[in-house]
């Protein structure tokens, strides 16, 4: 028996190391052109208005959308493992109903954030049981969050509740000086410190290599001993806590609890950490990429301020644009990685 | 070898899956520096056997114990941490990280709460400077590796957990030589420093290159223990498929079938001229005639899957023409080769779609009622007889009509998959690698079926990696090369050295 298998082919080759190169780099490649487009987009509104190049605008980029920033690191936490959570928009609206109403019947403000954060993390460690227990997809669990967290807001009130607590309504003003007659919110510095916590915790953490070693192959990352059922759990409860920080946030930054808010916010989140770079089958992407994703859907916002004679809708119809164009972009390199 | 306490004992284990006994009563020694051959033909027990030693399966009785202790193992982690290390065919590590992670994934040294990547860096690269591996760079992606390196890396990472147990499950068969002399010598490195060893492979010449000892399965009940240097091939392979050597005679036989005339005033059932496709295959010009089987002969990614796919529609070909029974007629995509009567067998069993969750009977069923149309319903009594009919003509084993796909081994699947087929009565059946990864038993069987069918007039298109086996059953072989068709042999009386100096030479 001599099979011809086990004879050298001919054709196969070894890729070469400067092809190495090439596909090492391609894992870069999707952020890396989010940044370049953000600069560009930058640049350009430079170009168009002169008082867009100003350092404040650019803070402002971040002062506006801490809750968008959390919610994408949550999110990115989710789509590294293969996952997506469906649910955030609405636990942020719960987020903001709860706090919004226990603060009008008098409680202590840190009472008040303790409870929802526990709130927010144990609605996420319960979607998370769920999917690995039952081995339900994470879409149609968390979708089911999704309803649950905005009827329980409905249940709450209908009304727009407003938030005149002293706590609120100072982190709601406060700004923090930066050199140059910049300053930012508070609310910026605790987005930027759970962004660096996220990023140590996903590269320099077992439970982290985990997160990408789940999204890599699952079934690998299983044979291999890792604990991939704790960590997919975690990794929703993670989600949701960062949903009720983000609730938080958003409460600073609108001062009041509305059941109607936040809607469509969690599809923000998503399409933030696919513009960033995240594959949405998981295993591969960045979560300060997953920044600069919410920083570009920002600066289409900031243009369409700046211009003023378009509808606010266009944001979306940009944003729907971009995401095609980096779904695309992302099909190419992983094509080209092959 | 001297008796002493066995690394690994299973005593008396037996699993079971609906409608499928895997495993009844056996018995495995496992001893420190040895490496171990599991024998036996698909559906032995063997892959379930090494599941049951690595957790992926829980027993339903006997006993396994480890280094002289008692162990129940429900997940993998348990078993890797009573030192039982895995390698699977399907080399199970992640793409997406880099060769260090991968070596430690989970493992990571560190301080103060934070993976030390220095040390990840420093470790790696011990582990594979002690497996003489300095040459891979431990910061490259793993996907950027062929599968054998993967492989490689996939060992490293059980030397570097100081695993007790080494399982291999068919390392080989997607390496090249060299590729394989390499395993073979960290195989034996590795044997050396005393870890025990468990090797599976369908290759017998492996097996006893490598092997010291062999434990034989047979339809889930053990055989018989014995060393390799004691076991001739001839009494390993009857033990094995438990006859004695009738099949392997008729296996050495020559095809004694009359050959279809392919002469003046016939014509051919598919004809292709200088037929390819930009970055796939060029140059094929290929009859075949009706009862004539073409056999495809060349290395492992020379183009032969290509032409099949080209012939059966699911690449689109940019040149060329194909003619059926004469005359002109492009083949869009495979739902137009169906309706013209062409069968495609792929290489990939799990990709072709058999239904893993639904019985024998009703993966055969469901290309039947496809071929008959959904109005027209088939009776129950029509369904049992020719379900039966299949598994007869095909020995399916278990022959039960309503055991699940999934439960069956690779090659009973592989023998629905072709059932599928024939129920739908193709004039042109391509079989890519029907015989791939099961035991000589099926290989027989489906080699028979093979002419059987051409004597019935049907036309196929052979393609296997094992010469012998492209020689044993075509009338004629098309050899290609460097993804294209280099030569068309008659097969009267060529040797297999004919063909690899065509192969080699690439001249007539």
């Amino acid at each position: 028996m001599s099979p011809l298998s086990t004879l050298t082919p001919l054709t196969l080759k070894k890729p070469s190391p400067a092809r190495n190169r090439l596909r090492g780099g391609a894992r870069y490649a999707p952020t890396l052109a989010t940044v370049g487009l953000f600069i560009a987009m930058f640049a350009v509104g430079a170009g168009m208005y002169p008082s867009f190049l100003s350092g404040q605008v650019f803070l402002n980029l971040f002062i506006d959308n801490t809750f968008l920033i959390v919610l994408a690191v949550g999110m990115t936490f989710v789509i590294l493992t293969g996952g997506i959570d469906l649910s955030v928009g609405a636990v942020v609206a719960l987020s903001m109903m709860v706090s919004a109403t226990l603060l009008q019947q008098g409680w202590n403000p840190g009472a008040v954030i303790v409870l929802v954060l526990l709130i927010g993390g144990g609605l996420g460690l319960l979607m998370g049981l769920i999917i690995q227990y039952f081995d339900i997809q994470p879409f149609i669990v968390t979708l089911a969050g999704m309803f649950l967290a905005r009827g329980l807001c409905y249940v709450i009130s209908l009304d727009s509740i407003p938030v005149n607590e002293a706590f609120f309504t100072g982190m709601a003003q406060a700004q923090i000086p930066l050199p140059g007659d910049l300053f930012v919110s508070p609310g910026v510095l605790l987005a930027l410190g759970i962004v660096a916590a996220a990023f140590f915790v996903l590269h320099h953490t077992r439970f982290g290599r985990t997160v990408y070693a789940i999204g890599g192959n699952e079934h690998s990352a299983m044979l291999m001993g890792l604990p991939v059922k704790a960590t997919k759990i975690l990794v929703y409860a993670l989600s949701g806590l960062c949903s009720a920080i983000a609730g938080i946030l958003f409460s600073f930054y609108s001062l009041s609890g509305y059941s109607l808010a936040a809607q469509g916010m969690e599809l923000d989140a998503i399409a933030a950490v696919v513009i960033g770079g995240t594959l949405l089958t998981g295993g591969t992407g960045y979560v300060l990429g997953s920044v600069v994703g919410v920083l570009v859907l920002g600066i289409v916002q900031t243009f369409i301020a700046y211009d003023g004679t378009l509808s606010s809708w266009w944001t979306k119809i940009v944003i729907g644009g971009l995401l095609l164009v980096f779904i695309l972009l992302q099909r190419l390199f992983a094509r080209k990685a092959r | 070898m001297n008796e002493i306490v066995p690394v690994v004992e299973m005593t008396d284990i037996a699993i079971g899956f609906p409608g499928v006994k895997a495993l009844d009563g056996v018995d495995f020694r496992l001893f420190q520096g040895e490496v171990h051959a599991l024998m036996g033909e698909n559906g032995a027990g063997k892959s379930t056997l090494i599941k049951a030693l690595t957790g992926v399966y829980t027993i339903d009785s006997g006993t396994i114990t480890v280094l002289g202790e008692p162990k129940r193992f429900s997940t993998p982690g348990e078993s890797q941490a009573a030192g039982i290390s895995t390698v699977y065919q399907e080399v199970n590590l992640c793409p997406n990280l880099t060769v260090e992670e991968n070596v430690l994934l989970g493992r990571e040294p560190r301080r103060r709460g934070s993976i030390d990547w220095k040390g990840v860096r420093s470790r790696t690269r011990a582990v594979l400077a002690e497996l003489q591996l300095d040459h891979i760079d431990p910061g490259s992606l793993l996907s950027t590796h062929s599968i054998a390196i993967q492989q490689l890396i996939a060992i490293a990472r059980s030397v570097e957990i100081n695993a007790k147990v080494l399982i291999l499950d068919e390392p080989t068969s997607s390496l090249d030589a060299d590729e394989v002399n390499q395993l073979f010598r960290v195989i034996r490195d590795l044997r050396d420093r005393g870890v025990a060893i468990l090797f599976v492979s369908h290759f017998l010449e492996q097996v006893y290159e490598i092997s010291d000892r062999m434990t034989v399965l047979r339809n889930g009940k053990l055989v018989g223990e014995y060393l390799t240097r004691d076991l001739s091939r001839m009494s390993l392979i009857s033990k094995m498929i438990g006859k004695d050597m009738e099949a392997l005679a008729e296996l050495d036989q020559a095809p004694a079938r009359t050959r279809a005339s392919n002469g003046a005033g016939v014509t051919p059932f598919i004809e292709a001229q200088g037929l390819g496709r930009k970055g796939s295959v060029s140059d094929v010009d290929l009859s075949i005639y009706p009862g004539e089987v073409v056999g495809l002969a060349g290395l492992l990614g020379a183009g032969r899957t290509e032409i099949a796919r080209l012939f059966f529609g699911a690449d689109k070909a940019d040149e060329g023409t194909i003619k059926l029974k004469g005359a002109s007629q492009k083949i869009r995509s495979p739902r137009t080769a169906i309706d013209k009567r062409i069968g495609f067998c792929s290489e990939d069993r799990k990709e072709e779609g058999l239904i893993g969750d639904l019985t024998v009977r009703d993966n055969l069923v469901l290309a039947m009622q496809a071929s008959k149309g959904w109005a027209r319903r088939i009776p129950r009594r029509v369904q049992d007889q020719l379900v039966a009919e299949y598994i007869e003509a095909l020995d399916i084993r278990p022959a039960n009509p309503d055991a699940l796909i999934r439960n069956l081994s690779g090659g009973n699947q592989q023998k629905v998959l072709l059932a599928r087929w024939l129920v739908t009565h193709p004039e042109l059946l391509i079989l890519d690698e029907p015989t791939r990864g099961i035991d000589i038993g099926a290989k027989t069987q489906i080699q028979k079926l093979v002419n059987q069918l051409a004597a019935d007039g049907m036309s196929i298109l052979f393609i296997s990696s094992e010469l012998e086996e492209v020689l044993r059953v075509s009338d004629r072989i098309a050899v290609i090369k460097d993804r294209a068709m280099v030569a068309e042999i008659n097969n009267d009386g060529v040797s297999v050295e004919d063909v690899m100096t065509v192969i080699a030479g690439g001249a007539q």
